[in-house]
């Protein structure tokens, strides 16, 4: 196993003035030991959430998304260790650090303040128990009031572009796939969380559901101040509506900032290789190109900075120690040596936009608007 | 493509599922999904087809039936302008081909690497039975200097390696990179990639499909590529020069090159597609998501009770009265190669004098 400098990665946070700060992430990891060694698939891991702000985290397959998702709220499945402090700032009252919760209290702090739609979650569903019955259990074991928040519910619904009643009362089983997956959004907001965690939330979607989804996504953060982390390997899918983007890489983040400056200027070699390859309806096709090499395995991560195997511009301090966070721009981090020289080293380029927007937007016919 | 004849003509396909039971089927009391309801399409030579539309739209089962897996319950299939299945039916040749050989030319990799993969053989021996019952002329040795080849092609290196590894020792790339392997080991004339890359990480799908665009040079063959997703069926058919075609409710819906239906798309529901598909640039993407989704119903209506005429105009914004009557033609607006079926692409129909559909369905629902 490598042994790695223990970095000290806090130069991006404490940016910002601490009430904007909702969800501190400080030095977490999470370990698995496994016959072939111990693989460290979250490793000291450092990250601030702002305070309404909807924060995409984007990563190929295997980076660590879930894993960091998963360690918000301490839910790392067993029998994988988790190190390290959640401090969650509540409206008010003290701040809380979530690792060290009873039992009881975390489960009181899920739904009411932080709440998550886990990848895949539509086998989450009770198959014996009406989509209604979810709902009542979640409100009853919270002692919500169950008359106000049914109307709620039923609200939810319908932004979701569902039929209370036909919904409400039917078993999970008798729901497509995607109508499962909006029904477990709204359940994940039947109690106004504070914080809406989602991973993958409309992998299993068509895409106009699944835009549509976005859309609304977008809207609810915005009317009912809500944080939200949003977690997908697709990168376009959620550039468009995050505030700031976090790119993960071999189980730690390796930029963070403005979502339209990270798409716009990505400074670390990893993202704007990551912006290259993937498919796109606007990039100019000679400009995709996949990238060279593997993905870091969890029980062998190359030493120094974990992604030198694959960097054109990796030199001999790569090797050897674990970049810190560099600030690049106001709010832009990158944890890279060299990231002065990667825009030249890999370059990208998105559509200006040209022959976009208007001429493919469909717009209702006017004459269709008199009747 | 015009003096020879296409390495796959569709005429007309229906593929009419029949559901329910024995009892039901007594009773003739069956609903019928039509997942392919008449669809004409013809593959060349080295040429590469995407299909993209939503699910449950007949995608898959238009491809399956393209490579003589699905039998159609109506219109006609050829390989090389020989019927297909009275080919398989008939006892005497009713042409060149026999039907094992039409059936070699004809392969397919599926959405689920894993688990078009047999688990318990190692890649060697998975690779290695089609070897040997197409070449059987080769020895051992040939046979794995063959094979240690198409692994170092395929990006797996060392392929003594990767050849005695099992499936579940693969990443889902690799794995899909076998059954790709596996597929054109067979020097087919059309492979049917379904949702071949869609369960692979975005950032390892341009590989993907950089890789089956290299080894299409090699063996020379032609893709009929599966997605529900615009931006990847872009790459790959734009890369080599193909077409798209969008599916709606077992129609093609509007078919054409690359470039047009990006760019220029004429069916309304190909430009609702290209308007949901996400775009990197932050300002147009902003854009869109301030933008009202621009549908009237956000599901898609149950297949085995499709919508009358046009199959979009209950979702359609631009549907008037006339759309609920009858289906509308394939037809080439431009003149450039892109056929779209809705009545706006004729500047003639009398769509353009119909009366906005809100007024019809309120009268509908007024007076029943
Ligand atoms: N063997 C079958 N028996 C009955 N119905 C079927 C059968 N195969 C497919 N269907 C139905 O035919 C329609 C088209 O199915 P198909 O699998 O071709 O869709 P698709 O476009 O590939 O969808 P997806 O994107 O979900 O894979 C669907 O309504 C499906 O439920
Ligand atoms: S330049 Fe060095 S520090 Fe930066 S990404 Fe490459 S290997 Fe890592
Ligand atoms: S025919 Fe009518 S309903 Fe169908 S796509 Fe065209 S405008 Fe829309
Ligand atoms: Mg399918």
């Amino acid at each position: 196993m490598t042994t790695r400098e223990q970095a000290t990665n806090y130069q991006h946070l404490q940016t910002r003035a601490e009430d904007d700060v909702i969800l501190e992430i400080r030095n977490a990891s999470v370990r698995f030991d496994m016959d072939r060694g111990s693989a460290r698939v979250l490793d000291d891991v450092n990250m601030d959430i702002y305070r309404d702000e909807l924060l995409g985290i984007v990563g190929e397959s295997g980076s660590g998304k879930s894993m960091f998702a998963s360690a918000i709220l301490d839910a790392v499945v067993e029998p994988g260790i988790l190190q390290g402090q959640i401090i969650y700032h509540r409206k008010e009252g003290e701040p809380i650090d979530i690792l060290q919760l009873e039992p009881d209290e975390l489960r009181r702090l899920r739904w009411d303040e932080i709440s998550m739609v886990f990848q895949g979650a539509m086998s989450s569903f009770n198959p014996t128990m009406t989509v209604r019955g979810h709902f009542e259990e979640t409100i009853r074991a919270h002692g919500a009031d169950m008359g106000e928040r049914m109307s709620h519910v039923r609200h939810l619904l319908s932004e979701l572009y569902l039929e209370p009643e036909r919904v409400l009362d039917v078993y999970p089983h008798e729901l497509s796939g995607g109508m499962k997956q909006r029904a477990l959004i709204a359940l994940s907001l039947v109690l106004d969380p504070e914080v809406l965690i989602m991973d993958e939330p409309t992998a299993a979607l068509d895409l106009l559901m699944q835009r549509s989804i976005l859309s609304l996504l977008y809207d609810l953060q915005q009317t009912y101040d809500l944080t939200i982390v949003f977690i997908t390997h697709d990168l376009p899918l959620v550039a468009g509506i995050a505030d700031r983007l976090s790119v993960m890489y071999s189980f730690q983040f390796v930029e963070v900032g403005e979502s339209e400056e990270i798409i716009r200027n990505a400074a670390h070699p990893y993202t704007r290789a990551l912006l290259k390859s993937v498919p796109s309806i606007d990039t100019p096709l000679d400009e995709m190109s996949h990238i060279e090499g593997e993905s870091p395995d969890p029980v062998n991560i190359p030493a120094g900075c974990s992604y030198h195997p694959r960097c054109p511009i990796a030199t001999s301090i790569c090797v050897e120690q674990d970049p810190e966070f560099f600030e690049v721009d106001e709010d832009h981090w990158a944890a890279c040596f060299h990231w002065e020289e990667a825009a030249d080293a890999v370059e990208y380029s998105i559509s200006s936009g040209e022959l976009t927007a208007e001429d493919v937007t469909v717009e209702p016919d006017e004459e269709d608007d008199s009747g | 493509m015009s003096s020879k004849e296409p390495v796959i003509s569709l005429e007309n396909i229906e593929v009419h599922f029949e559901l329910g039971g024995f009892i039901d089927k007594l009773r003739s009391d069956v609903d019928t999904v039509k997942a392919v309801d008449g669809v004409s399409l013809e593959i060349g030579e080295n040429d590469v087809v995407a299909l993209v539309g939503e699910s449950g739209c007949g995608k898959t089962t238009l491809g399956k039936t393209a490579v003589g897996l699905q039998r159609p319950t109506g219109g006609a299939i050829r390989y090389r302008g020989q019927d297909i299945w009275e080919t398989k039916d008939s006892r005497r040749s009713v042409g060149d081909y026999e039907f094992e050989e039409i059936r070699r030319s004809l392969q397919i990799i599926h959405q689920d690497p894993g688990s078009s993969l047999n688990p318990h053989r190692t890649v060697m021996g998975q690779l290695v039975d089609p070897i040997k019952k197409w070449y059987p002329e080769m020895n051992p040795g040939q046979r794995e200097e063959n094979l240690f080849e198409l692994l170092s092609r395929m990006g797996m290196k060392p392929p003594e390696d990767y050849a005695n590894r099992y499936p579940h020792q693969l990443s889902g790339g690799e794995q899909q990179r076998v059954a790709l392997g596996r597929a054109l080991m067979l020097e087919p004339d059309l492979v049917l990639a379904d949702e071949a890359v869609s369960a692979l990480d975005v950032s390892l799908r341009v590989e993907m499909m950089d890789l089956m665009l290299e080894l299409q040079d090699v063996v020379n063959t032609s893709y009929l590529f599966i997605s529900h997703d615009l931006a990847n069926a872009r790459y790959l058919a734009g890369r080599a020069d193909g077409y798209i075609g969008v599916m709606y409710l077992g129609n093609i819906v509007e078919i054409g090159p690359v470039d047009q239906i990006i760019n220029d798309p004429q069916h309304p529901y190909t430009q609702i597609l290209r308007w949901a598909t996400p775009q990197l640039n932050p300002d147009l993407a902003k854009k869109a998501h301030e933008q009202e989704i621009p549908v009237r119903e956000v599901d898609i209506p149950d297949p085995i009770d499709p919508p009358s005429g046009c199959h979009f105009h209950p979702r359609c914004p631009q549907a008037r009265a006339i759309c609920a009557k009858e289906e509308p033609e394939l037809i080439d607006p431009v003149g450039e190669g892109t056929r779209a079926a809705c009545y706006r692409a004729d500047d003639n129909h009398e769509y353009w004098n119909s009366p906005s559909i809100d007024d019809v369905e309120e009268e509908l629902t007024v007076n029943p």
